[in-house]
């Protein structure tokens, strides 16, 4: 088996897995848990400022959207930060450090905007003996209306300077989490790395409102009759979250930033695509909170089995591999041409692909054929959208298949996928410029 | 389901009371178990809302099935049945009694593969159940168009006609022989499809549109003529379905311990206890359809000890489908197959066993007996046309109507549909597919 070792910004741990900052890190009952389970590494949950501890509801907190299986597919949450005393936190953090030398511990932070509570609180974590610091400026709900947590990550210059101060008054390595309620999350990237920052990690929670109860009338979760936007988390996440890891793994002004990926990851193929895609390790928070912490078994041992199979002998080796895949639209080769095909043998004649290209794309799959029932694609029309490829119930039967120098009887031109032409010198396009 | 049995030293003969009333009510539960409300809703998640969807096609009816199951899937089974009943108003019963597996589920393209196809007959059934238990109307009356419909038989076909009428406009006499609506519904179907009455709860449902007036205890043929009907209304559907039993032609089949499978089930189906109703120890049933496999079970399900269906062919020429042989088997239900009757076996003029003659491929082989108290023939019902029809009125074939594609006979103003005609499947759901495709033919006519 492969060695999953992981540095990430300096910190060290036994595997690329942590748990994000949030319930599953909050006390050390639980790490104590995550840790003999076998989890490389926490985010402790948000420590505040000392002073009487926050105060969450006690009406529900948490609400799902699920899929058909009753899969917990979105998680939604109106939680603050740790709601225990900052004091005995500490003294926990500091324990289960002493307990675990080998597993990374991160103390995750929110106080307010001023400079004299940052540096309190910094030279308190310090003394616990934890391995980093992970800035909070993500958290969308009930702390943001405070001037903390999404208020500060949403404004570059509050990212900098925080960011700033904690590289001043601290020497443990500085990890800043973005929200993803931004147009460009590349802004406050760029602020974190301004300030400093040996890291990003993103993204947090997304703002949302989950559902809307139909008897009462009333917004999910409710509370005494009312109810709050809440974060968004979970597997419906995962596919912004690969976009903004992504986007900031691309981003030279980012170049070596270190990255720590979360949002939807559940196991060992999410964990690979964020790693594929720029980051340097990934935390998990909604696949615990819905599975408990034995998933990570299956995430080591898949991990593993992975890089053993496509030859990466470490983490570190993986990380941003599918990058150089990924561009902006005008850069696409135009003449790469695909047409569906559908496998007979498997087609179990459904006609999904057939109505949906019917009612909604380009009318290229028959429903019949000498008056029986069969779906046969109509390759002249036919665009290779991949539309019915995604509504095929039955795996592999409807396929896209690759033209190669031959002619697409769509457009009656002959297919060269090997002379590439990208928009930017398609003759169609009014500010083409002829030189690559 | 646990079957309770008879220990083996009960009487011989036919006797009642071979199990108590409480082992038989517990015998005769329901054949599939309603689907909960959630179970419903996964299994309407299954479906795969096929284009042109094939459920549909083979459905009799052509219910929108990829439509209803959507409904149900997203929380609306009131809905759901509001489609269903559109075009199946004894969408209850058919979700109860059709053989799905050779109709809707037989098609399903889940079937592919280790796959099985979608419960279409339970999630109709929690549909249907579902809106009649919360009493939803879905039908209103167009506007009184003044013309009578005379319907004969207050069977399915008859019963959907009378509704689809009443729906256009139109009102109704529906003229029935016996005391209780719902021809086969109510006398023929098997106890385990048809719990907790309910026939009659569907007869109620679809005569509370209004328009319809049911007449009990009239005879065609007896206590009026096609001809006086004709007088009386500005077009007739005959709905009377078939009569009695047909006759083996073998010695032995007038005595005592003879009977005929419908006769037995109707006994069964109308006593107030079923632990009254006399059975053989040993019952032999001879037939191969649906009413051989019933009859069987049910006899079974009441205490005889032994049952065995004798069908002349192989398991694949049946009538009754494989999964039907299953489910008789299951029960404690022996089937002999290529078994050719030849004689009822006689002691003291009462019926004690059936000789057969092996046919088919082992045709040579030896004669056998099966040792039965009671023989149940199910080898089909005859026609009971004669006893209706006034003088050749009309053209007919193997003793049944024949009709046009509207539903049409032979004779103007007359439409007819159910087992009395020519060419059909002798299924419910086809019975109603008739009488609402008879319905609208007449509307059609009386419109112009
Ligand atoms: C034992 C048995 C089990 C069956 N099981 C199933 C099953 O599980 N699933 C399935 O789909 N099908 C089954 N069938 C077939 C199904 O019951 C019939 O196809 C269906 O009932 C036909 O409907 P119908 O309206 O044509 O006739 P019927 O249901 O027979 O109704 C005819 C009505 O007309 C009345 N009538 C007859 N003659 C006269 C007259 N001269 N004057 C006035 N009224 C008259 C009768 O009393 C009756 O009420 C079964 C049949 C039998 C015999
Ligand atoms: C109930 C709950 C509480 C959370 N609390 C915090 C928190 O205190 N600090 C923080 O930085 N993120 C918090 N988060 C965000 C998570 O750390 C993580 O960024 C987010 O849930 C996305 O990851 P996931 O899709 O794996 O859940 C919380 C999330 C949940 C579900
Ligand atoms: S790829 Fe798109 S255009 Fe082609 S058949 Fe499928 S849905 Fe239609
Ligand atoms: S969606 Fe797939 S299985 Fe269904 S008809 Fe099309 S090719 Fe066949
Ligand atoms: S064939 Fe099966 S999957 Fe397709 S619509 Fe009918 S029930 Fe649904």
């Amino acid at each position: 088996m492969n060695d999953l070792k992981s540095n990430f910004a300096g910190i060290e741990s036994p595997n690329p897995f942590w748990l994000a900052s949030a319930p599953p890190t909050d006390k050390a009952y639980n790490v104590n848990r995550a840790f003999e389970a076998g989890w490389g590494g926490v985010v402790w949950k948000t420590l505040g400022e000392a002073g009487p501890p926050i105060v969450n509801v006690s009406g529900p907190r948490y609400e799902a959207l699920h899929g058909k299986d009753r899969s917990v597919i979105g998680f939604n949450n109106i939680e603050l930060i740790t709601d225990r005393p900052l004091e005995l936190n500490l003294q926990e953090i500091a324990q289960v450090k002493k307990d675990w030398p080998d597993r990374a511990l991160v103390v995750s932070l929110m106080v307010p905007c001023q400079e004299a509570a940052w540096k309190s609180i910094l030279s308190q974590v310090e003394d616990t003996g934890a391995d980093g610091l992970e800035l909070n400026f993500g958290c969308p709900h009930g702390m943001s209306e405070r001037g903390m947590g999404a208020a500060v990550g949403q404004v570059p210059d509050y990212v900098e300077m925080v960011t700033a101060w904690c590289k001043e008054y601290s020497r443990l390595p500085v990890i800043v989490k973005l929200t993803p309620n931004v147009t460009n999350i590349r802004q406050p990237a760029q602020a974190a790395k301004k300030g400093g920052a040996d890291a990003v990690s993103l993204i947090n929670t997304i703002n949302s409102v989950m559902s809307v109860d139909l008897d009462s009338l009333s917004i999910n979760p409710t509370i005494d009759a009312m109810g709050t936007h809440g974060g968004y988390c979970g597997p419906a996440v995962k596919p912004i979250a690969l976009h903004m890891v992504s986007d900031l793994g691309r981003d030279p002004e980012c170049e070596d930033l270190p990255i720590s990926a979360i949002g939807g990851i559940s196991n060992w193929r999410d964990a690979a695509e964020f790693l594929l895609l720029g980051a340097g390790n990934v935390q998990v928070c909604t696949a615990a909170m819905t599975h408990g912490f034995k998933i990570v078994d299956d995430m080591i041992d898949g991990l593993s089995r992975f890089m053993q199979e496509k030859g990466f002998a470490s983490v570190s080796d993986l990380v941003g591999q599918a990058i150089p895949s990924l561009t902006d639209w005008q850069h696409l080769n135009l003449n790469y041409t695909v047409k569906a095909q559908i496998d007979q043998d498997l087609c179990i004649k459904c006609g999904r692909c057939h109505i949906v290209c019917e009612d909604t794309s380009h009318q290229a799959i028959y429903a019949r054929h000498n008056g029986e029932r069969r779906y046969e694609v109509n390759e002249e029309e036919c665009v290779g959208c991949n539309l019915c490829v995604t509504v095929c119930p039955v795996e592999n039967c409807l396929t896209l298949r690759k033209l190669e120098n031959e002619v697409d009887v769509r457009t009656g031109q002959m297919v060269s996928p090997a002379e590439k032409l990208q928009w930017t010198r398609h003759p169609n396009n009014p500010m083409a410029n002829a030189d690559p | 389901m646990e079957l309770i049995t008879t220990a083996h030293n009960g009487p011989s003969g036919i006797a009642a009371e071979r199990l108590n009333e409480a082992e038989c009510q517990s015998n005769f539960c329901e054949m599939h178990m309603p689907l909960e409300e959630n179970a419903a809703r996964v299994e309407a998640e299954r479906c795969y809302f096929c284009f042109d969807a094939p459920c549909t096609e083979a459905c009799p009816t052509g219910i929108d099935i990829p439509g209803f199951i959507r409904m149900i899937a997203n929380g609306n089974a009131v809905g759901a049945a509001g489609l269903i009943l559109e075009e199946n108003i004894m969408g209850g019963t058919c979700a109860r009694a059709c053989p799905v597996e050779t109709l809707c589920e037989g098609v399903c393209v889940r079937n592919h593969g280790d796959d099985r196809p979608v419960t279409i007959g339970l999630l109709q059934r929690f549909a249907v159940d579902e809106a009649l238990q919360e009493g939803t109307e879905f039908f209103s009356r167009s506007e009184q168009t003044g013309k009578s419909i005379g319907v004969v038989g207050a069977g399915p076909a008859g019963l959907s006609c009378a509704h689809r009428l009443s729906v256009l406009g139109h009102n109704v006499v529906v003229y029935e022989a016996r005391s209780k609506s719902g021809g086969l519904n109510e006398y023929g179907l098997a106890a385990y499809k048809m719990l907790n009455g309910f026939a009659q709860r569907e007869t109620e449902f679809i005569t509370s549109l209004g328009g319809i007036e049911i007449v009990h205890d009239v005879i065609l043929g007896r206590d009026v003529t096609v001809q006086e009907l004709q007088k009386r209304h500005d077009a007739v559907f005959l709905g009377i379905g078939l009569g009695g039993g047909n006759m083996l032609g073998i010695p032995g089949e007038e005595a005592e311990g003879v009977a005929d499978a419908v006769a037995f089930i109707d006994g069964l189906r109308q006593a107030d206890q079923l632990s009254a109703v006399p059975v053989g120890r040993r019952v032999v049933v001879i037939g191969g359809g649906m009413t051989a496999i019933d009859a069987a079970v049910q006899a079974k399900l009441l205490g005889a000890e032994e049952v065995t269906i004798a069908y002349r062919r192989g398991a694949d020429a049946m009538k009754a489908s494989i999964v039907e042989q299953e489910f008789a088997k299951i029960r404690g239900v022996s089937i002999r197959y290529w078994a050719q009757p030849g004689a009822v076996i006689l002691e003291d003029g009462r019926a004690a066993g059936v000789e057969f003659q092996p046919s088919g491929d082992t045709e040579a082989g030896e004669k056998f007996v099966i040792p039965a108290d009671m023989v149940l023939k199910a080898i089909g019902q005859g026609s009971h046309l004669e006893r209706a029809e006034s003088a050749g009125l009309f053209e007919v074939a193997s003793g049944r109507l024949v009709v046009d594609e509207e539903r049409r006979t032979s004779c103007s103003g007359i439409w007819a549909g159910g087992d009395c005609i020519a060419g059909g499947d002798d299924l419910t759901v086809s019975a109603v597919q008739d009488g609402k495709v008879a319905a609208n033919s007449i509307h059609r006519a009386l419109s112009l």
